[in-house]
């Protein structure tokens, strides 16, 4: 299966960091995806690293991660996504449930 | 008949009435005719053996005949339909098929041989590529694709068949027919038949001396056969809990807090697919905790769908009225007559008819799934080359005009409803609830939003006098995606209505035309709620919620009364 590597930049109004140094949630099994979230200096901007399967939806993919980062103010955040033909929705719930797993009160 | 005449007389026109002669009762006396040369074929009472089959068809059919092979939902008159499959076509040809579904192969054989010329139906599944071939080839002349309900309802106008293929379960030797748990289509289509004077053939699994009860009258029934086999039926409506997904639960989450809480649901339909099993399996878990028992749920039109198993034993359900029966579900639904309808023998009767109506009459709310949603919410399953129907959802899937009971969710919603003062005056009205599940991108990456529907194409290329859409974007009142629900019926002007299904479209062709501005404004007004205005906590939408997590849990929560097809036994 030939794979696909996207990498965006994003920044967010007001960004902020999440609370764990790490974090990962979600399988890369089909339909579905893995995201790891990492704590990183990045001047208050978010890193995405995408790899992907699916073909001729970059625009995409950049478009869902931005709405994400915006929506919930991002920052200081690199993610990578390890993807297997999620659909949106999927990737939707995953970035949102990893956002919250990165932020659980066990790292205070 | 020669009713005349228009005479010219000194400039004025008189109308002269001779006497109308004609004889009364030529259908009654054609079908003496066909029955005698029958009758040859008939060994004991109104039995004839599975090998002369062919030859009762031969004798009992002419060219051009309206004709009706029962083909369910589910169960089939396979034995018949092959049977007619093998007529002598210099004998039987241009048959005008009125067939309610079309599923197997033979359906279609017949126009491929030149017996069957015409075709009226509601519903084509399997066969509908091969449809629109036909028809693109000209081996078939398509009257209309109707509902359900419209295609029974032409069955006493303008489509009564004249020889009816049907099939039951069981008969006597007098031909009174046992359909029992899948009695379906079968009194609708004999009642037409034998009263208009036609002849009705059954199939039947076996001949037995006493019926476990009379489903269909022996003085309404000509001829039954033994079929070498018992007739085909499918599990149609077994959702294997284990195939549910987090996406699934999402949805089933946002529709159970965000509409059937919102509105009091209580009297409803749910169509087929993974989307409302998981609604179902969601029930007992999500919905208790939100204390909706009793507030919702307490009323379906449905199959007896696996999946509502745990809902039922856990006091939510009070009745359930089926369209047809389901594979497994007989002694579960045998042993549970307070809620489903159950004969005096102890099993149920089914009837598509009576379902179809009170699925458009009586109940509050029809939910569902759907391939392709337009920016003015007219919501289709149809494809280019396919041409497949709807079968019943359009009945259901529509606000009834005739509807005159109110009910607490019906009137919230006329309530509601943002053209109530254009369009009802100063009555008060209420409106169905009708829901679409959606995913702005389904697997495949196949969007849920287009600009255009297929159904568009599909006319073109099966030239169909209208695009095949099945709800039409006047009736729908929800959608339901992962970007959140919009609530339709409050939309002010199709301006609005288009803006709200824009709004919750995502990165779909539709939904990358959304005004911000105008998204943000819908929100804050509740035409759109997304998961988190809804207060649904996302990180809890996972397969843990669900109340059986696979068939076997199913048949534990059934006290090990229901019993699932092999092909659903994985353990």
């Amino acid at each position: 299966m030939a794979l696909t590597t996207l990498e965006f930049e994003f920044k967010a109004d007001s960004p902020k960091s999440i609370a764990k140094e790490w974090s990962h949630l979600g399988v890369t099994g089909s339909g579905d995806l893995e995201v790891l979230m990492e704590k990183k200096d990045l001047d208050g901007k978010t890193k995405a690293k995408v790899i992907t399967p699916v073909v001729g939806f970059d625009a995409i993919w950049e478009k869902m991660i931005n709405k994400f980062v915006m929506e919930n103010n991002v920052g200081d955040v690199s993610i990578e996504i390890n993807d297997d033909n999620a659909t949106p929705i999927v990737v939707y719930m995953r970035l949102r449930q990893a956002l919250a797993e990165a932020n659980a009160k066990e790292a205070e | 008949m020669d009713l005349k005449i228009l005479q010219e007389k000194k400039g004025e026109t008189v109308m002269e009435f001779k006497g109308v002669k004609r004889e009364w009762n030529t259908l009654k006396k054609d079908t003496e005719a066909r029955l005698r040369d029958a009758a040859p074929y008939v060994t004991e009472g109104k039995i004839v053996d599975a090998k002369n089959a062919v030859a009762l068809l031969e004798a009992v059919i002419k060219p051009g005949d309206k004709v009706n092979i029962e083909g369910n939902n589910q169960k089939q008159a396979d034995f018949l339909a092959k049977c007619l499959c093998n007529v002598d076509v210099k004998k039987i040809h241009d048959l005008h098929m009125v067939q309610s579904v079309l599923t197997l192969p033979e359906h279609l054989d017949v126009f491929e041989k030149g017996i069957a010329k015409k075709l009226d139906m509601s519903f084509s599944g399997p066969q509908a590529k091969r449809i629109a071939e036909f028809l693109q080839e000209g081996k078939l002349e398509l009257g209309a694709i109707h509902t359900y309900l419209e295609l029974y309802g032409r069955y006493f106008v303008d489509l009564t068949p004249r020889v009816a293929l049907v099939v039951a379960t069981k008969a006597d030797r007098h031909g009174n027919l046992f359909t029992g748990f899948s009695t379906e289509d079968t009194p609708v289509i004999v009642e037409a038949t034998k009263f208009r004077q036609g002849i009705v053939i059954a199939q039947v699994n076996e001949i037995v001396d006493e019926l476990p009860r009379v489903d269909i009258p022996g003085d309404w029934v000509d001829f039954v056969i033994q079929s070498p086999k018992p007739f085909y039926i499918e599990p149609l409506f077994t959702r294997d809990p284990a195939l549910i997904t987090d996406a699934q639960v999402l949805k089933g989450m946002m529709a159970i807090k965000g509409i059937y809480a919102e509105y009091g649901v209580k009297s409803l339909n749910h169509g087929i697919g993974f989307d409302t099993a998981a609604i179902e399996l969601l029930l007992p878990t999500y919905g208790e905790e939100l204390g909706l028992k009793g507030k919702i749920c307490t009323n379906f039109i449905l199959n007896p769908h696996p999946t509502l198993i745990p809902a039922i034993e856990s006091g939510w359900v009070e009745s359930i009225h089926s369209f047809g029966g389901e594979l497994g579900m007989e002694d579960y639904v045998a042993a549970r007559s307070d809620v489903f309808f159950v004969g005096p023998d102890g099993s149920m009767r089914s009837n598509r008819a009576f379902s179809q109506t009170a699925g458009h009459y009586a109940i509050d709310m029809f939910i569902g799934g759907t391939l392709q949603i337009d920016p003015y919410g007219n919501s289709s399953t149809a494809t280019a080359s396919r041409v497949a129907g709807f079968g019943g959802a359009p009945n259901m899937g529509c606000d009834a005009k005739g509807r005159r009971h109110s009910s607490e969710a019906w009137l919230k919603v006329g309530e509601e409803y943002g053209m109530k003062e254009e369009m009802y005056g100063n009555v008060r009205r209420g409106k169905r609830l009708v829901v679409q599940l959606a995913e702005t991108f389904r697997e495949k990456l196949a969007p849920g939003f287009v600009e255009e529907l297929d159904a568009f194409a599909l006319a073109k290329n099966a030239k169909l006098s209208i695009e095949p859409v099945m709800i039409y974007g006047d009736d729908l009142t929800h959608i339901i995606t992962e970007e959140g629900i919009a609530y339709l019926h409050k939309c002010r002007s199709m301006e609005e209505r288009t803006a709200a299904i824009r709004g919750i479209a995502g990165f779909t062709e539709v939904g990358m035309k959304a005004d911000p501005k105008m998204t943000k404004h819908l929100r804050e007004t509740g035409v759109i709620k997304t998961a988190t205005d809804l207060g649904i906590d996302i990180n809890r939408a996972n397969r843990s919620m669900l109340a059986a997590k696979n068939v076997h849990d199913l048949v534990e929560w059934s006290g090990g009364l229901y019993n699932p097809p092999a092909k659903f036994r994985n353990w």
